[in-house]
């Protein structure tokens, strides 16, 4: 049996107390129940410009590895050194944002990786920035 | 002020938001069965490519010109469509969700002197948050911001308000009769002969006549064309009163077990669409036909309805939709299309015991309960009837669908 994927229940949301009412007798513990834990909501925060990204390869570890899903906001402006979905002459990339001297130089987190200088501005377009990424760590 | 927000080329603007490389190239998307021409860009659009043509006669185009052709990917357009609403209704205290890609807006909260740069902003934001561009039209009425919609895509900043009278007059002098929302065809020869001929004659006309020798709808556009609010905005969308589901096949079809499996797939989609609307139906139609343009083969066609006692269950549907196509079947024939109608809808809590049925079992409720969530959770067809067959070679070629990103985990786009 595989584990069910995170964001795909109907009913995602787990009561922080579950509580059996003894027939007869109110449980003291009835009126602790107020909110309930969802995980979706937490790193969904705009869903209408929210999208899940597959990570391939290893160029920003040892942050997000292989295979990791990326929550993407479109929403968001990049500042200084947040990690992006960059689109690099129409390819996606996910890398470290900097503006350095007035060009931006996408950085990947894996030294092995060289930095991406854009000299062309049209060569390059920030699809959204990384907001949360799920990583399985037994993976 | 009322404004119609407008996806420009909708479904290729959605394959760009995860193919950002076809920016600035021809892209077309085709429907059904590969066949037709449902969507082009602006490049293809350039090269007289028409809507609707088939994707055969059009071939030596598409390699000629490097057009990237698309099959439908229904389920990425209406995950799209949905965010871009989202984002409008964020935007108006009130709209009306008029098509896939189209949402009338009530911006009467405005200031008149703030439409265009707060239009400008709402443009830039949608395009931003879902990566659609969009146009928009904002004039006094909904028939008025449909015509300053069209012109508005023609414009570099895809915005056109109808600012004073001057600016309504010149737009309603340049539209012809038949580019009025709801004026084609018969209305718009019988307009013409009346020596209407464009939309600033039609404002014009005296209401009066139009009414007698049209009808109150057309008479109700020549009010909203003048800037009279005659068709208010419709917040909640009806339910459906039928529900249809049909596809062309793959190919030929003779025996009935493929015609079975095909109409039990689609009796299926009609009741997932039936339980989301919250309706029950009381009578199932099932219909099947030959190729009608395939003239040097023996044709035939046929409906057959079944009632029932009103239900939603797929268990129930596909019965009654397998005695139909078996009460329409003839053998001999090559079978090129068959749908399923569902009709006599109404609301599922109105459900009334039937005088002859026998009470439901409310477990069968519960399994249908138990089968949506397994496949909301799971993927569409995780579960499904045996009925509606495994291999399904009759099933619609998709040749080119890109993958469905934003509602399945295996099919996510990828970054490096």
């Amino acid at each position: 049996m595989q584990p069910l994927p995170l964001n795909q229940f109907p009913l995602p949301t787990r009561p922080l107390y579950l509580v059996r009412v003894p027939a007869g007798f109110p449980s003291p513990a009835e009126d602790s129940i107020e909110r309930n834990l969802n995980l979706h909501d937490y790193v969904v925060r705009r869903p209408s410009s929210t999208f899940f990204v597959r990570v391939t390869g290893d160029s920003m570890a040892p942050g997000i590895a292989d295979g990791d899903i990326l929550v993407v906001d479109k929403s968001l402006t990049p500042l200084q050194h947040t990690v992006i979905l960059a689109v690099v002459d129409g390819e996606f990339t996910v890398k470290r944002f900097t503006r350095e001297a007035g060009r931006i130089v996408l950085q990947a987190d894996n030294p092995r990786y060289a930095p991406i200088v854009i000299s062309d501005p049209s060569r390059f377009l920030c699809w959204g920035v990384v907001t949360y990424v799920v990583h399985n760590p037994n993976e | 002020m009322i404004g119609i927000a407008d996806c420009n080329n909708f479904y290729v603007s959605c394959e760009r938001i995860f193919h950002p490389q076809l920016e600035g190239k021809p892209v077309l998307v085709v429907g059904n069965n590969d066949g037709c021409v449902i969507a082009r860009s602006n490049e293809v659009k350039a090269l007289n490519i028409p809507m609707g043509a088939p994707l055969h006669t059009i071939r030596h185009l598409v390699k000629q010109h490097g057009i990237q052709v698309f099959s439908a990917n229904f389920a990425l357009y209406g995950d799209i469509s949905q965010r871009v609403m989202q984002e409008l209704a964020a935007y108006a205290p009130a709209m009306q969700v008029y098509s896939i890609d189209e949402a009338f807006l009530d911006l009467a909260h405005v200031p008149h002197d703030e439409q265009e740069r707060a239009a400008a902003h709402l443009r830039a934001t949608v395009r931003r948050n879902t990566g659609v561009p969009i146009s928009i039209g904002i004039a006094a009425t909904k028939t008025l911001s449909k015509l300053a919609n069209d012109r508005a895509k023609k414009l570099a900043g895809g915005i056109l308000f109808l600012h004073d009278q001057d600016a309504v007059d010149d737009l309603l002098r340049r539209s012809d009769v038949e580019d009025i929302w709801g004026i084609a065809g018969r209305r718009a020869t019988a307009l013409r002969n009346l020596g209407i001929h464009t939309a600033y004659d039609l404002a014009q006309a005296d209401i009066g006549i139009i009414k007698r020798k049209l009808s109150v709808v057309v008479a109700r556009t020549a009010l909203e064309l003048r800037g009279v609010a005659a068709l208010p905005l419709e917040a909640m969308r009806e339910p459906r009163k039928e529900i249809c589901v049909s596809r062309a096949f793959s190919h030929h079809v003779q025996e009935i077990a493929a015609l079975r499996e095909a109409v039990a797939t689609y009796v299926t989609r009609a009741a997932e669409k039936l339980r989301t609307q919250h309706s029950v139906a009381g009578i199932v139609t099932v219909f099947l036909h030959t190729n009608p343009f395939a003239e040097d083969l023996p044709q035939y066609a046929a409906h057959c309805a079944v009632a029932v006692a009103p239900t939603n269950t797929t268990r129930d549907l596909i019965a009654a939709a397998l005695r139909g196509i078996d009460a329409c079947y003839k053998s001999g024939y090559a079978y090129h299309k068959a749908g399923v109608v569902l009709t006599n809808l109404t609301a599922d809590h109105l459900i009334q015991a039937t005088l002859f049925a026998p009470e439901t079992d409310p477990r069968r409720q519960q399994l249908q309960v138990v089968i949506d969530d397994i496949n909301t959770r799971w993927g569409r067809d995780t579960i499904r009837y045996a009925a509606s067959g495994v291999k399904r070679p009759w099933a619609m070629k998709q040749g080119n669908r890109s993958a469905r990103y934003t509602t399945r985990w295996d099919e996510l786009p990828e970054a490096h």
